[in-house]
């Protein structure tokens, strides 16, 4: 077991790049970005790792985000996604190639695969990242996850044993440019199975579509916490989102409590924070939530942060930008009204609206001028 | 068939709570529990026995106390529990507790073949999901994960054919004997304990075997078996801290509502949008959530 290694021995950064039916997982180019920056800053080459059957043209995608290389196995055995075979010939490269860094997505796919490749190769497995760093001293990657149902964040080392692995959750990190024309040598190896040797067998396979996809992709998102009380409540919300164009989610508390998200069959779907989803939207309110780490997690990266809360203490506005201290039950309609009242009349731009606020923006965001007597 | 389930007793999260004055978590006081994904894998191991007959296991590793965890386990039903309780064991990580938990189910196997093993999705406190891997890959047997229904276990043909669900997928997977299920929540209604039973589990014995009963080398358990070791604990600091109030919330909330309005769309985070744009599904704006049936 690889455990007292040399770290010398080991080298590069891989991407484990999530496929299904030749579509990769968007985290997949997410760690990309992520796994370019580590590499540049050890010195080192980003490797991507394709397996499955029919994914060679994946390769250039793999170029395209960044990988100086790919590892590719395109092999008939892999045309379903088994962990038994996949985690046997992950390993296989793991063991040949000696990378001392391994990144994978945190999807349901990701975490079991990461869990039986580790566990195979004894490396040291960090779940869940939300942040990934390398100490300039060491050399170590430093991952840093939340623990403790995300009450608290604790930074995470590997120190003897190789590679260091972690898996990152979907749209915790940003997507990086494609750029066009890279490319790199692509390293075919064999899978070094046969069908014979995998006991397990997918009898049936039904891709649903994933309705985390709506929350994961939503501009704007309104999510509601404790301080709704109770599922009829989120009613409130519904309305909000609706008049915006946004869908509605809630904090652990009000998925736990049943008040949203019951009919999702995925626990978790409905929900943001560190054991939901992590969102990425241009708006997110966060209404009657208080704002612990778990829920902050998943949702610190969007880009403007409206909080509602009648403790002007609760933890949320400090992630806030704008605050309303008040009463959600008066204050969640009196918005909606609001916006209800000037996105009417016709669809409306930003720039328009912003005219009698602002000085108006350049010239291309302006909306077409005339026509509806505004 | 022999089932051997895998459980944890985790400190319920909801309950802890940052000490606002240190800034650092406040462990004391918070209950435990037993995780509720394990509580899952006990009542899916249950139903097996009833309709299939044989018998249930459960072990736990964890500090003395969890014995609690196990005692529970019996009142719902278990035939066995086993603490697997050293000081050696601390401060393991998935890695270690892999180790340990697979050399449990070795020397259970060894009196009465296991022809299943079950653990929970993931844990409360920790959210990793990657002992169940771990495990089947450490007593290399198939996995089936994030498992949502059964739907045949034959002892004839040593097979098992589960459903499982991934974000965007259903499959239905078919292994031999033996094998390790990792289970969702959404696979059960867990079964509450008798008054009766629960005062039975009391005086149950329970075995609790460390390193010398399961052969372990100390190097490989706790916290000197484990790859990664935790640095850094910290409760963030606020990453924005750049809050602006908007006035009036509690005395004037439609005045406060237009203020935050009139901010919105002066930054562009609020634009209008043709009222017929689709989703990216198709579906009209608006209609995510409240296609949702039973409201």
């Amino acid at each position: 077991m690889p455990r007292d290694v040399d770290p010398r021995d080991y080298q590069g950064v891989w991407v484990y790049v999530e496929q299904d039916g030749g579509h990769p997982a968007p985290v997949s180019w997410e760690l990309m970005g992520a796994g370019r920056r580590l590499a540049d800053e050890l010195g080192v080459q980003l490797a991507a790792v394709v397996l499955g059957s029919g994914v060679a043209t994946l390769a250039e995608e793999c170029f395209a985000y960044g990988a100086d290389r790919v590892y590719l196995v395109d092999a008939p055995v892999l045309a379903d996604y088994r962990v038994e075979a996949y985690s046997r010939v992950l390993a296989r490269l793991i063991s040949v190639y000696r990378p001392e860094i391994v990144l994978m997505g945190a999807t349901r796919v990701g975490r079991e695969l990461s869990g039986a490749v580790a566990t195979a190769v004894a490396a040291g497995l960090t779940a869940d990242t939300t942040e990934l760093g390398i100490d300039p001293q060491t050399r170590l990657l430093q991952a840093t996850r939340p623990t403790f149902g995300g009450k608290q964040l604790a930074t995470i080392v590997c120190e003897r044993w190789r590679p260091q692995m972690a898996t990152v959750r979907p749209r915790v990190l940003p997507m990086p440019e494609r750029r066009h024309g890279r490319s790199g040598p692509v390293i075919r190896e064999e899978a070094g199975l046969r069908e014979a040797d995998v006991a397990t067998r997918v009898l049936e396979r039904v891709r649903e579509a994933d309705r985390a996809a709506d929350l994961e992709r939503a501009e704007v998102i309104v999510a509601g916490g404790r301080g709704l009380r109770e599922a009829r409540n989120f009613a409130l919300l519904r309305e909000l989102a609706e008049v915006l164009g946004g869908v509605v989610a809630g904090s652990r508390a009000a998925v736990d409590a049943g008040w949203i998200g019951r009919e999702c069959q995925v626990p978790g779907t409905r929900q943001v924070g560190q054991t939901g989803k992590t969102v990425r939207p241009r708006l997110y309110f966060a209404v009657g939530i208080s704002g612990a780490i778990q829920h902050v997690v998943g949702m610190e990266h969007a880009a403007v942060v409206v909080a509602i809360n009648r403790d002007p203490g609760a933890p949320i506005f400090q992630v806030a930008d704008y605050g309303i201290v008040g009463d959600l039950f008066q204050v969640v309609p009196a918005l909606t009204a609001e916006f209800r009242q000037r996105l009417r009349a016709a669809p409306l731009t930003a720039a328009r609206v912003t005219r009698a606020a602002d000085p108006a923006p350049s010239g291309e965001e302006r909306a077409p001028r005339g026509g509806d007597g505004r | 068939m022999h089932s051997v389930v895998c459980i944890k007793q985790v400190p319920d999260t909801t309950e802890v709570r940052i000490d606002p004055r240190t800034n650092t978590l406040v462990r004391e006081g918070v209950p435990a529990i037993v995780n509720p994904d394990d509580l899952h894998a006990l009542e899916a191991a249950l139903r097996v026995r009833e309709e299939h007959g044989g018998r249930v296991t459960v072990i736990s590793m964890g500090p003395p106390q969890a014995e609690k965890a196990l005692r529970r386990a019996l009142a719902l039903g278990a035939d066995r529990a086993v603490l697997l309780s050293d000081r050696a064991f601390a401060a393991a990580d998935t890695f270690a507790t892999t180790h340990v938990l697979a050399l449990a189910v070795r020397r259970i196997a060894v009196s009465h073949p296991v022809d299943l093993v079950w653990c929970g999705r993931q844990a409360l406190d920790g959210d990793t999901g990657q002992v169940g891997p771990g495990l089947a890959r450490r007593l290399s047997i198939p996995l089936l994960g994030y498992v949502t229904s059964i739907r045949t276990v034959d002892p004839v043909a040593r097979r098992i054919v589960v459903e499982r669900r991934l974000e965007e997928a259903r499959e239905v997977l078919e292994a031999p004997l033996p094998a390790l299920v990792t289970v969702d929540g959404a696979i059960n209604e867990v079964r509450y304990a008798s008054l009766p039973a629960m005062l039975r589990a009391l005086e149950e014995r329970i075995a609790v075997w460390g390193v010398a009963e399961l052969g372990a080398d100390p190097e490989d358990v706790g916290l000197r078996g484990s790859p990664t070791k935790v640095v850094r604990s910290f409760v963030p600091s606020p990453r924005r801290g750049r809050v602006q109030l908007i006035p009036g919330g509690a005395a004037d909330p439609r005045q406060a509502a237009a203020l935050l309005a009139d901010k919105l769309i002066e930054i562009g985070a609020v634009r209008a949008r043709a009222a017929d744009t689709p989703l990216p599904d198709g579906r009209p704006a608006g209609e995510v959530e409240r296609g949702a049936p039973g409201r």
